[in-house]
């Protein structure tokens, strides 16, 4: 009970100075969730930002911000003074008004996401929309707008460039992304993010173990959406200066970047919440159980945040290892790897679900506990699951080389002969070395 | 060179399909200031012309005006990635027109500095090459190891990037006391931290998709077009300076030439990675053999070849590097030529790119090394 305290006199005090209980629960409690959830989130953007110089450079035998505030943890907020200073700049010939707005949508539609995340059980749902997932997928392509945008209007052919890449890219890895998900939502059986999570819950298992492929392909196509590398042609810095912002300075600049950030921990956000169980981790219930209800809620808020720090970590990995893909490239594994891919993960899926109802009954089997919460599965009916799952991995690879096996750059390494050496007979000195 | 139709009026540049794009002279990965006018289709290369000039210094003319020891500092400026090389040229040219016998530990010193320049900047070519594709760690990698190198030039030559390495006929000052056991160091981490890179790049599926062949440049065209190093060598000749004209103390060192097949931008990275194999295993060898001695030739009081003209090349980290010097018999030239391998290995740009798109413009750029102060000069 230690932190409803606050709250209720909180409440009493609204109550006192004229607010109806309506007005208290409807708009007060929401915009102070808002206020906590933007604040919180904004944070967490910035230092992710951090995390990024931190870990890179641990990659890359560095270190990293050192020198604002001890081991440079006040960096984020020096660089937001810093682009605050800054002159915002617009090009002569920009369209002033679009060029103005870009921005604005780009943040927006990363940040509105983050209302129907649930982070925690109880209270840390801000709205727990019933089409979550769908709203999610939604806003977030709303995001692409906003480089289009800025991309045209900046007047620049290298932001032009960048904003028809961004288009094309996002436009086709949108489609593998929302693909990716249905099969996880075949278990879940609603499209609502808290309701995805209380299906794991009840079931106690992560949707990651009966779907490793579409997690994969999630992840995939969420670098993709995100203009992350390998996936980062808009912005491709050593051949489009900087895409799509090449044009934009200070405060407006910082804020793409800020999106950037933001679309990341949506995405891993949403990553953990579909497979990786959101809040969800197996006995903390046990302090629900013994009334710490609160105590309860925390705990699984740091548990969803841990786990969508790991996924955001795992992009991070990506960015510092990996090349960057050429523009055709990124099409070809949109179109001929991921949207394939992703069509055969949800016919494994139905074929893994009609198989554990067929079974259920058959014999002394049971496979299905309960159609309550989702798919509440026994003990043979996971096995048989995961076992599905498994196999549809391989099934998909041998499908898709099968697809794929005449493109060029499908065994690329096996096609080479490597250099050879060669020692050519030496000719006449041009300096005698006189040893 | 080729000059690039730029459609100018409202009305042409809105029918066409075609799209001009500026690349440079400011542009992260133009290595340098080098200007590249892309005519586009969409995102595919048309047309291509380069502009260069931006870093013209007029060094063969200011090399007219110096005495012979001193125009050996400009040569350090062509090409700033490999000065130590670039130095060499020079001093040997002289010293085979005066007919100079340099003392053999000075060779050896030569051959040791020089590749382990060539290993330098064969390490800066791998860490562009890569930040333009992509791979931004390899670039801190390989600049962790250059910096290695640089710190033995450093304590060698008092500087780390342009040196003022050799003077004619031998050199400034003998090798410093610990050179033996720093050189011997790197030469013993430095095939580890090469495999590092090789599992982050050549075994990668996006760097093979990216590099296999874009860029590529036949045999036959390569020598029509008069490439050397390892452009050259990725397209299958066997042509390195150091093997057909052995200066320095090239003669005496047992060393292979790596080849390539197709002539692609793969190649290329594969040939230069081997060529660093190679400089390791010719500095281990001329470590073994470094022999005692003087390290400076007596030379007269002022540097005066006698009358004629002479032709000298080396093998530089970037092709062949020449200098055509004639000398009227005075203390000054009466006119050096450099034969710059960037500067002609660069007009093979166009031939690799045209089909292309942008992102392997880019790619094709870094696989040629050029070095933007030696095709100005």
């Amino acid at each position: 009970m230690f932190l409803l305290g606050p709250i209720n006199i909180l409440n009493d005090l609204l109550l006192k100075l004229g607010f109806s209980a309506e007005t208290i629960s409807y708009f007060v409690w929401p915009l102070i969730q808002i206020g906590i959830v933007v604040t919180l989130v904004a944070l967490w953007v910035a230092y992710a930002t951090y995390l990024e110089r931190k870990i890179s450079a641990f990659m890359q035998a560095r270190l990293g911000p050192m020198r604002v505030g001890p081991w440079g943890l006040l960096q984020p907020i020096a660089d937001g003074l810093k682009l605050l200073t800054k002159e915002d700049f617009i090009p002569e010939n920009a369209d002033r008004w679009i060029f103005f707005f870009a921005p604005y949508i780009a943040v927006a539609s990363a940040f509105i996401v983050f209302s129907v995340i649930p982070f925690g059980p109880d209270w840390a749902v801000i709205a727990d929309v019933n089409i979550g997932l769908l709203l999610v997928l939604a806003v977030s392509s709303v995001g692409v707008l906003a480089l289009i945008l800025a991309g045209w209007s900046s007047n620049s052919k290298y932001a032009l460039l960048g904003g028809l890449r961004s288009s094309a890219q996002m436009v086709s890895y949108e489609v593998a992304m929302g693909l990716s998900l249905i099969g996880a939502l075949m278990f879940a059986r609603t499209l609502s993010l808290s309701g995805i999570v209380a299906a794991q819950a009840s079931d106690s298992i992560w949707f990651v173990v009966y779907q490793p492929a579409g997690f994969m392909l999630f992840l995939i196509s969420g670098i993709a959406e995100n203009n992350r590398a390998p996936f980062d042609l808009p912005e491709a810095e050593s051949e489009l200066v900087a895409g799509f912002h090449t044009e934009y300075s200070g405060m407006r600049w910082s804020l793409f970047f800020m999106a950037e950030y933001a679309a990341m921990v949506v995405v891993s956000a949403v990553a953990a919440t579909v497979y990786l169980g959101g809040w969800y981790f197996p006995f903390v219930y046990r302090l629900e159980e013994s009334g710490h209800h609160n105590l309860y809620v925390v705990v699984s808020l740091l548990v969803f945040l841990v786990k969508a720090s790991l996924i955001l970590y795992f992009y991070f990995w990506l960015r510092w290892t990996l090349p960057r893909f050429r523009y055709d490239q990124l099409m070809d594994i949109g179109w001929k790897w991921l949207i394939p891919s992703a069509l055969i993960n949800i016919v494994l899926s139905g074929i893994a679900i009609f198989v554990v109802q067929a079974l259920n009954g058959w014999g002394k089997i049971t496979t299905i506990e309960s159609l309550n919460n989702g798919l509440n599965l026994t003990a043979t009916g996971k096995g048989i699951m995961v076992a599905i799952g498994l196999l549809g991995v391989f099934v998909m690879a041998a499908l898709l080389a099968r697809i794929n096996w005449r493109s060029r750059d499908f065994n690329l390494k096996t096609q080479r002969r490597n250099i050879k050496l060669v020692n050519v007979p030496k000719g006449k000195p041009a300096v005698q070395t006189g040893s | 060179m080729h000059q690039v139709e730029i459609a100018t009026t409202r009305e042409t540049l809105l029918d066409s399909p075609e799209m001009v794009l500026n690349m440079g002279p400011q542009h992260p990965s133009t290595h340098g200031v080098l200007r590249v006018i892309l005519k586009l289709d969409g995102e595919t290369v048309i047309d291509l012309d380069c502009d260069i000039g931006y870093l013209h210094r007029g060094m063969e003319k200011i090399a007219e005006n110096r005495m012979y020891t001193q125009i050996a500092p400009y040569w350090d400026r062509l090409d700033y990635i490999a000065a130590v090389s670039n130095g060499l040229v020079w001093v040997e040219t002289v010293e085979q027109m005066m007919g100079l016998a340099v003392p053999p530990r000075a060779h050896y010193l030569r051959t040791i500095l020089t590749e382990l320049n060539r290993i330098a900047s064969h390490l800066l070519w791998l860490a562009t090459h890569a930040l333009d594709i992509g791979a931004i760690t390899v670039l801190l990698w390989a600049l962790r190891e250059r910096e290695e190198i640089l710190k033995i030039f450093e304590r060698q030559f008092g500087a780390r990037l342009t040196c003022h390495a050799w003077r004619v006929g031998g050199m400034p000052n003998d090798a410093y006391d610990d050179f033996n056991k720093d050189v011997r160091q790197f030469v013993n981490n430095f095939p580890k931290r090469l495999e590092e890179y090789e599992t982050v790049l050549s075994e990668n599926r996006i760097w093979l998709s990216r590099t296999v062949g874009i860029g590529v440049i036949s045999a036959e065209d390569a020598i029509a077009i008069g490439l050397s190093g390892p452009a050259l060598r990725g397209s299958g000749v066997p042509w390195d300076v150091r093997k057909s004209r052995p200066y320095a103390a090239y003669a005496d060192m047992d060393f292979d030439i790596p080849l390539g097949e197709n002539g692609d931008t793969y190649d290329r990275y594969l040939v230069r990675l081997e060529e660093m194999r190679q400089s390791r295993r010719i500095i281990d060898q001329a470590l073994e053999k470094l022999p005692d001695g003087p390290v400076n030739a007596k030379l007269p009081k002022v540097v005066k070849p006698p009358v004629g003209d002479y032709y000298h090349s080396i093998e530089g980290p970037k092709g062949e590097i020449g200098c055509y010097l004639v000398s009227d018999g005075t203390a000054q030239p009466w006119r050096v030529r450099v034969r710059p391998p960037s500067f002609i290995n660069l007009q093979a740009l166009k031939q690799m790119c045209v089909g292309h798109l942008v992102a392997d413009v880019v790619a094709i750029i870094g696989t040629l090394d050029i070095v933007l102060g030696e095709i100005d000069r």
